[in-house]
């Protein structure tokens, strides 16, 4: 029975009313170890897969529409299917480098049920004939480093891993290694590089994603933590069952972590494409509302780098489709939700400033124009803004994403929604990333702008010539 | 001259560590995290014996370990206190603790205070948003904080109260071991260009097909 409350060894889960296919075990304080694992079914779900063909476990995989759910939301099970054959070795990479501002789930997974992921990346391995799986964890994630490499010393004992898996053929092996800060390792060619002993730039993609050139050259898939430790779950009780949950488009569960103004901020696992922001934001089985009485004012439905949504917004679905069209998107289920006492044009300044210091430096539009939204979003807070500064932090974005930005309808003013995702002059989505918080405050809080401006500054805008020395 | 900066057990570790990859240079980054364990920061005689471990060169080294943010080129405090300030922190006081810690310590983000004990850091999003706001102290997880709680957390590293934080520059206290002979194989990918064996099992499976 679910406690409805916060886990005390799980700080931040919430052991609420709904699916578990992820999060089952995580109510037990030794979730971690093998012998609950093996005590909770664990396991059970390779067995499975083995007594089938590889071929037929991708089939299930496929069928259930297993969605990423490192951001993008591509189906794993396709994903899967653009690696070119014979080309070997292929290789799998865990992605665990979870950074995204407000995400918080995989850090849980890791930590919580070890043996599930490594389950899950097993069960990939064989249906696709990886040899080499990487599991790369976030540098600064100490603790998901020491649980996962204490659960892969003891599957390697019990022959969970390594030569002659449970006494059949398959064989591979898993590398635990880890990054040392940077949140741009997170994109998937970035990863690679990372992984090769590089600087974690990304690669130019397309015309070659990973699963046809990766890691050394060779293909590989690269997945998300929650996204494969949904496999176990899934080869025990089929793709019928793991679609009986969510809607057709989103089928089965998904982690969500909702941090800010809320009664009760915490990870969640809900039900996609059912489950509504407003369950989520004011439901007794989630958070309970708005802190202190206050009212909503606007939230992050995905990420620091989801286009922001407003009251009218929170009836809509947490399902990728619905949520892209109406302009925005779920990315990695993280979402940040401000009252009414919040500073909009601060608020916007802290991201820009985490995409600013985070750029890699590589395409210049984000490199520079990251630094200048920062710079002119910073004096704009302290009362230095000039008149022309609203005007020309939407040129820089248009520089970064040109054309009109995903933006969320504004019914008071008779706009539409614009549908996510935006276009980019750069090669991976973090420059226009920064422009996401950007254009959905001044759309919206454009008088909070003007008022922070008209404060002190008397400048005219045709007085304002746009020189290197404005910038500086 | 061979490199001799990891010497007995850490040089067994580095060993280790660069086995478990098909390519040494993948090596790299977990090997300045061990250099980093063993001084507390990344020195140049280290970087010379990791390029040796890795058949790169130090620049190359230096060129991968300087983009990334956990790496210290120089000394800091044994320390190192990461507070977050981004958004969900932000929005739940993460700026006000970092302004009381840099008070406390009398150093602000970026210094190391003068006995070397602390070094003080304005972080991003350390993945721990719903228990706002956090910290991580040399990564380990200080949750919910209070200005007061932070100053009876500084009180109890300097009195050597606090048993669950190693000094900086050590990661995760368990490591990976693939016992021998239980490993698959790691080579390099060159040598590994055979289809792996269970996959026949595909092939049988589509001839029974094709004889039904």
């Amino acid at each position: 029975m679910p406690t409805h409350d916060y886990v005390p060894h799980a700080p931040g889960y919430v052991d609420n009313e709904g699916p578990k296919i992820v999060t089952s075990r995580f109510v037990h304080e030794d979730s971690h170890t093998l012998e609950r694992y093996e005590a909770t079914g664990g396991y059970e779900g390779l067995r499975r897969a083995l007594d089938r063909t590889p071929a037929d476990v991708h089939t299930e995989v496929r069928d259930a529409v297993v969605l990423g759910r490192g951001g993008a939301g591509f189906p794993a099970g396709v994903k899967w299917g653009f690696m070119p054959p014979g080309k070997f070795p292929y290789y799998l990479v865990v992605n665990g480098d979870e950074s995204e501002p407000g995400t918080y789930k995989d850090r849980l997974l890791m930590e919580r049920d070890p043996h599930q992921l490594i389950e899950g990346c097993l069960i990939t391995c064989y249906a696709l004939g990886l040899t080499q799986c990487f599991l790369y964890v976030r540098g600064e994630m100490a603790h998901a480093q020491e649980v996962i490499a204490q659960a892969l010393n003891d599957a390697y004992a019990k022959g969970y891993v390594g030569k002659n898996i449970m006494g059949t053929e398959f064989s591979v092996d898993i590398t635990l290694t880890w990054g040392a800060g940077a949140y741009i390792v997170g994109e998937e060619t970035a990863l690679i590089e990372s992984l090769e002993g590089n600087r974690g730039m990304p690669r130019l993609k397309p015309p070659f994603f990973p699963a046809a050139i990766g890691l050394y050259g060779q293909p590989t898939i690269v997945n998300n933590v929650e996204t494969l430790s949904n496999l176990p779950w899934l080869m025990l009780n089929g793709a019928d069952q793991y679609k009986a949950y969510g809607s057709e488009a989103s089928p089965g569960s998904r982690m969500v972590a909702v941090s800010g103004h809320v009664n009760r901020p915490g990870v969640y696992e809900i039900e996609q494409g059912v489950t509504t922001f407003r369950d989520l934001f004011y439901g007794d089985n989630f958070c309970r509302g708005i802190r202190d009485g206050h009212e909503l004012k606007m939230f992050v439905p995905g990420g620091g780098s989801a286009p922001w949504f407003f009251p009218e917004q929170v009836d809509l679905p947490l399902e990728g489709r619905t949520v892209g069209g109406e302009g925005s998107m779920l990315g990695s289920g993280a979402i940040m939700v401000m009252d009414d006492t919040t500073d909009a044009v601060k608020a916007a300044l802290r991201l820009v400033r985490f995409y600013a210091r985070e750029s890699c430096g590589k395409c210049t539009p984000c490199r520079e124009g990251t630094t200048w939204e920062e710079r002119i979003l910073q004096r704009i807070l302290d009362g230095e803004g000039r008149p022309s500064d609203i005007d020309k932090l939407l040129d820089i974005a248009d520089n970064i994403s040109p054309g009109p930005y995903p933006v969320a309808a504004d019914p008071s003013q008779g706009l539409d929604a614009v549908p996510f995702p935006p276009k980019q002059t750069t090669i991976c989505p973090l420059g226009p990333s920064s422009v996401a918080p950007i254009t959905s405050t001044i759309r919206r809080f454009r008088h909070e702008y003007e008022a922070k401006i008209t404060k002190r500054d008397s400048i005219p805008v045709s007085a304002a010539p746009v020189t290197a020395e404005v910038m500086s | 001259m061979p490199e001799t900066y990891f010497t007995g057990e850490n040089l067994a570790i580095a060993e280790e560590i660069i086995s478990r990859y098909p390519v040494k240079k993948s090596a790299l980054i977990p090997l300045l995290h061990l250099a980093q364990e063993q001084d507390g920061w990344v020195t140049d005689d280290a970087m010379r014996h990791i390029a040796e471990l890795t058949d790169t060169t130090p620049a190359e080294v230096k060129g991968t370990g300087s983009f990334y943010e956990m790496f210290k080129f120089h000394p800091v405090g044994k320390y190192m206190i990461n507070v977050c300030t981004n958004l969900s922190c932000q929005l739940l006081g993460g700026e006000e603790l970092l302004e009381h810690a840099e008070n406390v310590l009398g150093i602000k983000a970026g210094g190391t205070t003068d006995d070397g004990m602390f070094t003080i850091e304005d972080v991003e999003c350390i993945a721990a948003c719903t228990e706002a706001p956090c910290l991580q102290v040399n990564y380990r997880y200080r949750l919910r904080l209070t200005t007061d709680d932070l100053d009876q957390l500084i009180d109890d590293i300097r009195n050597g109260r606090t048993t669950d934080i190693p000094e900086h520059g050590t990661l995760g206290v368990v490591r990976q071991h693939i016992p021998a002979g239980q490993g698959a194989g790691i080579v390099p990918p060159e040598q590994a260009n055979e289809r792996p064996v269970w996959l026949a099992r595909n092939d049988a499976a589509e001839t029974s097909e094709g004889a039904v």
